[in-house]
């Protein structure tokens, strides 16, 4: 179980990074934390000629919290996003959504950048970027382009990423303080990927209705999606008993998931109804 | 035994940690052999298929690529691989061939192997050989196995391989006059062990000499000596196994697979060492799979809950070939399915069905965790249908302790006997209860609190150990006063060291620290079994008490010699050896090394016993299992080393839970193995299961040894999955869910939950 052979580059710019993944012919590859892309090597499921590492790139690393929201370096890992307090106040999802996110050993590598990029159905930070609103700065030979993230995941560990572009950055817009917000996934262990997820934040107007009503889930879909029947269900409502009901009730009717060796269709819809009447019962506690 | 001198019992820290812990041990990936070359396996992707042709010229040609080997390399005759337990004539169709031999009967199946400079220039050559196989319906299960036309072996004329019996008096008149019965189906998933590192071996091939040496070996050394030995066409003396670090073995490793014997025939075709290490995702596809049963069983009571008769068909799914001990669980399953209890009459089937799957062997607890499923969530339905208390339903039928010995049912073909050694049953039981608050909790059972379903189960099991025939033991009394001791049996991880040592220093009323424990490999001693079936404290234990009394034997002469006396009037009092106020000690008896060596030789296995209680919450919504509190209680007869066994019991009990809830290995019907990483097949981790306790006691003795120690490696294992089981079905007793197949993952449980609503 070695990977075939490749070349290796870790350039010290971001230029340099970019003419080397266009020079590889859509054969090259960008490595990052490699907690993704080297088990793929491993099991011979990619092939690159060439790994382009990231490592000794500058100002990737940095989580910068301003008025317009958070912005999270490519190369910030998971134990940084855990490590900073901040965030905490500044984006409560973001800190607890990436609590869930594997082991140990893999948090001290694994970057968003990668997590990004890599876009596995289950995992957590997609289903961050998607819910709330998020855009990914992009850099290719074309220049740098914003991607926003309804648009950049397009299937199974599918992106609308070009093979020479790099994400650099992702900005997440700023969270009020006052806002209602909910994360709620199941997995078989702690740290494994989840069966089901969901993501959900609102804000309450004058009369104490939900307004703005965002809510994503991860794990039931070929990639993060938003549950907008979900989120029509819950705009404009106060949010009782009855509402939650009925918000998972439109959830689950919206959506169809699929089946695998862990989890049948049927039981992932059941349980994302379940985690959103859980997360929104919470959110209103 | 004097009382300043009692190892025996204490809670000694293993002799093994400060090397491990330090990264010292030596595994056997760390085995290098100058000049080595490495071997990688060219494995079948096709689960059931004919040969027609496999071309490795390209992958020859590749630059660092020395032999491909085929079967057809092999001259007219490939090797099959005997069965160590229980060999029957008629079985011996089913013996696995060392390379596929014209047909491929599982995903995994070794096809060819590739030897080159590096593990990464085979690994590439694997790419360029070219196999073509025409493909042949596969055989992905029971139903399959029994209504498809497709045969694994022609020659046979049906995939069902043998069919064991297990009878105990008369059970159709049983069940015939009974008040009252029932009938269930259960299903305990193919999952298996998964130890620290897989497998693997180092081979080198002396040609002056003649000799082979293989390092990796383990379990049962001697034994894969013979086998290795005939195949290659050597004298068994000329083969020299030898035993490295492993990190556990679980009944999994050690057992003689095709790769020990193409390893070494791929050392003296290639004149160099070679090397071969297992990955995960070939272990899982390669070492024996284990449990895959199923079965439908009656069970008939009396109207006062006495237990009449229990029979039934059993299935087990043994995957292509019959392996090494392959027949061991689906034999267990039968004979250990009464478990503790007094049934009158038991009439038991259990067929051996050969499918397109990795071959099944023993794993920890081989057929009694099943049987036990089965049996202790039988013992639960029961009770609830005639309304009766489980725990007074299981009290009226633990065989008693004035019933002792008392009879196993009798097996056959393979004729095998069997009686419950020693126990006071009863006691264990009550004493599990007590332990547990099991009164205090009661109140908790089937309540809804904060989204969970609260219950409790409980489960009484009994743990055979110590197969025999013999072990053997060499002691050597080495000229410096220090002890040597040469064991037959093997270390797969259990503190095989400590514990010896804590025997031998006993016997020998010398210091622990004298002791070195010398085991496994065979040049060691004559003979030796090894480590399978809990065997190995007591078997090997008891071999060194009986050489222990030889060598103080060999002392007195030793020094009657010197003293001028009679050997009988030489006194010895730990290391000093007296005679008439004369004094010598251990080191200044002789020039030469005292040696002797001793055969412990048993025909009666040793049975701890013991009862688990589980205490667990159940979420509806999810299908999620809280382990609140788990706790087992177990009668080993006698203690070596209570931190020891500790150890054994918990990590064991993890295990269980690990197959009651997680592990599974997933097939489709095509035969392809889904589960072929860590990412799918789901090992418990360190935080998944906390809580839980164990209690050792020793209550009653074995009687058939001079430890007085029964076997006690595997018990925490086999009740597991009925403790659980019947917990889950208690918290959701008012929906009358019944968990009677394994794994209970959550959608299984979610989907119960939902039948049951409905
Ligand atoms: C045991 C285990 C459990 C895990 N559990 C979870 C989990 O529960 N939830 C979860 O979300 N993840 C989980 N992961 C995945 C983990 O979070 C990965 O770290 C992450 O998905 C990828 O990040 P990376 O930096 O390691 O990327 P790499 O492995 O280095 O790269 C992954 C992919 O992204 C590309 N890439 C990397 N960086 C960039 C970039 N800046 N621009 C463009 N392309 C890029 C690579 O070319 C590659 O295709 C788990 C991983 C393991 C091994």
């Amino acid at each position: 179980m070695k990977p075939p052979s490749f070349a290796y580059a870790s350039p010290s710019t971001l230029a340099e990074a970019v003419n080397l993944l266009a020079s590889g012919n859509g054969n090259a590859k960008v490595i990052s934390g490699g907690q993704s892309l080297m088990p793929m090597l491993a099991f011979r499921l990619a092939a690159p000629d060439l790994l382009v590492d990231l490592k000794h790139l500058k100002d990737l690393g940095t989580i910068t919290i301003g008025d317009d929201g958070v912005r999270l370096g490519a190369k910030v890992r998971w134990c940084d996003i855990e490590n900073d307090r901040r965030l905490v106040r500044s984006h409560p999802l973001l800190a607890e959504a990436i609590k869930h996110v594997a082991h140990y050993q893999v948090r001290n590598r694994g970057t968003i950048g990668g997590s990004l990029a890599h876009a596995d159905p289950s995992a957590e930070m997609p289903g961050v970027a998607l819910t709330c609103d998020g855009e990914m700065t992009i850099v290719g030979s074309g220049g740098t382009r914003v991607e926003k993230a309804s648009s950049f995941f397009t299937g199974p560990l599918q992106t609308s990423l070009e093979p020479d572009e790099i994400v650099t950055e992702l900005h997440l817009p700023a969270w009020p303080a006052t806002r209602r917000w909910a994360f709620r996934e199941f997995a078989r262990r702690k740290g494994d990927f989840a069966m089901a997820g969901v993501l959900l934040f609102y804000d309450l107007d004058h009369r104490n209705c939900a307004v703005d009503a965002h809510i994503g889930a991860i794990g039931i879909a070929d990639c993060p999606i938003r549950l907008s029947a979900a989120e029509a269900a819950l705009n404009g409502n106060a949010v009782t008993e009855d509402c939650i009901a009925a918000v998972a009730a439109a959830a689950k009717e919206s959506i169809d998931p699929p089946s695998d060796i862990h989890a049948p269709g049927a039981y992932r819809r059941a349980l994302l109804g379940t985690l959103l009447a859980r997360g929104l019962q919470h959110s209103i506690s | 035994m004097k009382v300043s001198n009692s190892y025996v019992g204490r809670p000694m820290e293993r002799v093994e940690d400060l090397r491990m812990v330090r990264g010292r041990g030596t595994y056997v990936a760390d085995v290098n052999r100058p000049d080595q070359l490495y071997a990688v396996i060219l494995r079948s992707s096709v689960a059931h298929g004919t040969i027609r042709s496999i071309d490795f010229t390209r992958a020859l040609e590749l630059p660092g690529v020395r032999h491909v080997l085929t079967a057809g390399g092999l001259g007219d005759f490939v090797p099959r691989i005997p069965v160590r337990l229980q060999s029957l004539p008629e079985l011996e169709p089913f013996h696995q061939p060392v390379l596929a031999d014209r047909k491929v009967r599982y995903v995994g199946e070794p096809v060819a192997v590739v030897i080159a400079d590096t593990a990464a220039i085979a690994e590439d050559a694997l790419e360029h050989i070219v196999l073509d196989i025409e493909t042949l319906p596969a055989v992905a299960g029971r139903e399959q196995a029994e209504t498809e036309p497709s045969l694994l072996f022609e020659g046979h004329g049906s995939n069902t391989a043998i069919t064991w019996r297990a009878c105990l008096g008369d059970a159709d008149a049983a069940f015939k006059s009974a008040d009252y019965v029932r009938r269930e189906r259960f299903k305990v998933q193919r999952h298996t062990a998964m130890f620290m590192e897989p497998r693997g071996f180092v081979a080198e091939w002396n040609a002056v000499a003649g000799e082979m040496t293989v390092w990796g070996t383990a379990k049962t050394a001697f034994y894969n000596r013979r086998v290795l030995a005939a195949a290659l066409g050597l004298d068994e003396h000329a083969v020299k196994l030898v035993e490295v670090d492993v990190g556990g073995g679980f009944g999994s490793r050690g057992e003689f697979y095709p790769e020990d014997y193409l390893i070494p025939a791929a050392a003296m075709i290639a004149r160099r060492p070679v090397k071969w290490t297992e990955d995960r995702r070939e272990h899982m596809m390669s070492a024996n799979h284990s449990r895959d049963i199923e079965c439908d069983v009656e069970i008939a009571v009396s109207r006062d809950g006495r237990f009449l008769g229990l029979r039934g068909q059993i299935w087990a799914d043994i995957g292509a070939y019959l392996r090494t001990n392959g027949s061991v669980g689906p034999r267990n399953v039968a004979q250990c399915m009464s478990g503790p209890y007094c049934f009158e009459s038991v009439d038991l089937r259990s067929s051996m069905l050969v499918t397109n799957k990795t071959p099944t062997g023993s794993y920890r607890g081989p057929g009694r965790f099943e049987a036990d499923f089965a049996r202790e969530r039988l013992i639960d339905i029961v009770a609830r249908d005639l309304e009766m208390d489980r725990l007074e339903l299981r009290r009226r039928n633990l065989v008693a302790d004035s019933q002792m010995p008392y009879p196993l049912p009798t097996v056959t073909p393979f004729e095998s006997t069997n009686e419950l050694d020693s126990g006071d049953y009863h006691a264990v039981f009550d004493r599990c209860l007590a332990e547990f608050k099991w009164e205090d909790r009661s109140k908790l059972r089937g309540r809804l609190i904060d989204g969970y379903y609260h219950g409790l189960g409980i489960g009484s099991f009994i743990e055979g150990g110590a197969a025999g025939p013999k072990e053997d033991a060499r002691l050597v009394l080495e000229t410096d006063g220090s002890l040597s001791v040469y064991l037959g049996s093997s270390a797969i991880g259990q503190g095989l060291e400590t514990i010896m040592s804590q025997i031998a220093a006993d016997a020998m009323e010398v210091p622990f620290e004298r002791i070195t424990i010398n085991h496994g490999s065979t040049d060691h001693v004559k003979d030796g079994y090894g480590s399978y079936h809990s065997r190995s404290t007591v078997m090997g234990g008891s071999s060194i008490l009986l050489a222990a009394e030889k060598l103080k034997e060999l002392i007195r002469e030793t020094a009657a010699k010197r003293f001028n006396c009679s050997p009988a009037d030489v006194s010895i009092d730990g290391e000093k050896v007296s005679h008439a106020g004369n004094h010598l000690t251990f080191s200044n008896l002789s020039d030469i090394p005292l040696e002797v060596e001793a055969s412990f030789f048993n025909s009666k296995h040793t049975w701890a016993y013991g009862t688990q209680a589980a205490y667990v919450a159940v979420d509806p919504g999810t299908g999620h299992v809280k382990v609140i509190d788990y706790l087992s209680v177990e009668d080993v007869g006698r203690m070596i080393n209570p931190l020891t066994l500790h150890g054994q019991a918990i990590g064991s009990i993890v295990q269980g839970l690990g197959g009651t809830f997680l592990e599974h290995l997933v097939y489709d019907s095509e035969g392809q193995l889904l589960t072929g990483s860590f990412a799918d097949y789901l090992l418990p981790t360190a935080s998944d299961f906390p809580n839980i306790r164990s209690i050792t006691l020793e209550l009653k003795r074995c009687p058939n040894n001079p430890l007085g120690a029964k076997g006690a490696g595997e018990g925490g294992i086999i009740p597991v999955a009925g403790v659980i089981g019947n917990a889950v079905a208690d918290a959701l007793f008012h929906l009358n869910v019944q968990p009677n197949e394994l794994p209970l993952s959550p959608p299984r449980l979610w989907q119960l939950i939902e039948e049951a609503r409905q």
